[in-house]
């Protein structure tokens, strides 16, 4: 049985830290202010004001409203970018500052990477841009709309804003796209590359994206903001959409120490992703199978895990099959769990990276916030969810999960840094 | 028809474009190039788009990619006047 401070070497041998931070999310933008909307409870989901949502049959989401883009972005770049692009940027921007990354940090162009994970892509830019085709002709669509929709403009975006060059990526998982972002970025360190910018950040509150995100099915369609998303409450009736996001700095921990990093928030100790078994095979789903991977890789047991971030679909099918994953691998109660995306939403790539910026920041300052409303666990769970008020705990290690339509799993596992 | 003025060409770059902060589009900018001011050849691109739709004339892509300064690229315009026609 390994510590946790040789966690997550792996063949490699490599350690890899968690050096930046930035987070653009429904209830706070910036870091610090995100994780005092959690810990306090205060609700990010209200009613959708980006448009007219009367007709809708939801109405609600996870809006940032304290964002204004020529606050935080050169001119030049507004007519070119979607508002996830925006989030993308600035959250970057923040993250950069936060791990000191500047001109006079040491690095070459090539020694930084971005990876980067958008499930939805550039829909409110692309939703005009389309109703221009529609009404005007194919002359008034913006050039721009070459690349601003695509799932890989945040990454590239990131890499021109900041000239990282090194090797760089999309991942497309849905919600289980931002863990994979993060995997990857892990795997490139590993392969050599000194610092990589990760995560991923989604938005699409345009009356196309909204209305895209109900024909999914699985949005809540209760108008009460404050009982509309309850992951693993027994009244538990589907999700809110939300946007938003977070960007993380990983290093080769070695080379982080060599350029003198003032903060290390935690190591990436494991990372995995699994997909469902097809519909109607019997076979069960595979979200517990990534954890016990990502646990293995990271050299741990669930025994060493302190919390678990878990995916909180709020669905009663999806919510029974994580509370069954997690009890099946823990025991029954045997681990304290948490879903603070309920007071965000779903915010699709961004989630992941979101709950890994609130896991590192539990680690921080050991205490793990609760699951937004919930009240009502059902008993059948077996689950010890963090409900109500934060909770005061002695943690080391942290689990995230999360789940993407149609059978995405991602887990990673984080736990504090020893030098 | 109508010409395009330096002033009308300020006003659609900005428009479509956006401005880069760095570069001062309001002085003499007539032989500066577009690269200098901030300008890559997309925003070239959208900006001869807007051009044609309200000039009502029609640019080569391939001209307008020649037009390095705001100076060729209004003798471009203003001549394509004619061609147009």
């Amino acid at each position: 049985m390994s510590t946790p401070s040789s966690a997550g070497a792996g063949a490699s041998g490599q350690r890899i830290v968690v050096t930046g931070l930035g987070v653009t999310a429904p209830g706070g933008i910036g870091t610090e202010r995100y994780w005092k909307a959690l810990l306090t409870g205060e609700n990010g989901i209200g009613e959708l004001s980006r448009f007219d949502a009367s007709h809708y049959p939801s109405r609600l989401a996870g809006q940032i409203d304290d964002f204004e883009a020529s606050d935080h972005l050169p001119g030049r770049l507004l007519p070119q970018t979607d508002v996830s692009t925006r989030y993308a940027l600035v959250a970057a921007d923040w993250a950069l500052a936060d791990a000191g990354v500047g001109p006079d940090a040491g690095f070459e162009d090539y020694d930084l990477g971005v990876v980067t994970s958008t499930a939805q892509g550039g829909f409110d830019f692309t939703h005009r841009e389309f109703h221009k085709l529609w009404s005007q002709g194919p002359q008034y669509v913006s050039v721009y709309e070459s690349f601003a929709w695509f799932y890989a403009v945040n990454t590239g975006q990131i890499s021109i804003r900041n000239t990282m060059r090194g090797p760089s990526a999309a991942l497309v998982g849905e919600q289980a796209g931002g863990l994979d972002a993060i995997g990857h970025a892990c795997r490139t360190v590993r392969r050599g590359t000194r610092l990589v910018l990760t995560g991923g950040v989604d938005s699409a509150l345009d009356p196309w994206g909204y209305a895209s995100q109900l024909a999914g099915g699985l949005v809540s369609t209760v108008a009460d903001p404050e009982r509309a998303y309850l992951p693993f409450d027994a009244e538990a009736s589907g999700h809110v959409p939300g946007e938003g996001g977070a960007v993380l700095i990983v290093e080769n921990a070695d080379s982080a120490r060599e350029r003198g990093v003032e903060r290390i928030y935690g190591e990436i100790a494991g990372y995995a992703a699994t997909f469902d078994p097809a519909p109607g095979s019997g076979r069960p789903p595979a979200l517990g199978r990534a954890a016990e991977l990502a646990l293995a890789q990271a050299g741990l047991t669930p025994a060493d895990v302190s919390v678990v971030f878990a995916d909180g679909a709020g669905v009663p099918d999806l919510d029974r099959a994580e509370a069954e994953a997690i009890s099946r691998l823990f025991g029954p109660h045997g681990v304290p769990v948490t879903a603070p995306k309920a007071l965000t939403g779903r915010l699709c790539a961004g989630g992941g990276p979101t709950d890994l910026v609130a896991a590192l920041l539990a680690l921080r300052d050991q205490v793990i916030p609760a699951t937004g409303r919930t009240a009502r666990v059902p008993d059948a769970y077996r689950l010890d969810l963090v409900t109500g008020q934060p909770r005061e705990a002695a943690l080391s290690t942290a689990l995230v999960l999360a789940r993407g339509r149609h059978g995405f799993n991602s887990a990673v596992v984080l736990t504090t840094h020893r030098p | 028809m109508a010409r395009l003025t330096l002033d009308a060409l300020r006003t659609i770059l900005v428009a479509c474009a956006g401005e880069d902060d760095s570069a001062d589009l309001s002085g003499d900018i007539l032989d500066i190039t577009f690269e200098d001011l901030g300008y890559d050849s997309l925003a070239l691109m959208e900006s001869a788009a807007r051009i044609e739709r309200e000039f009502g004339v029609t640019l080569d892509d391939d001209d307008v990619n020649e037009a390095l300064t705001p100076r060729l690229l209004l003798d471009l315009v203003n001549g394509s006047e004619v061609r147009a026609a």
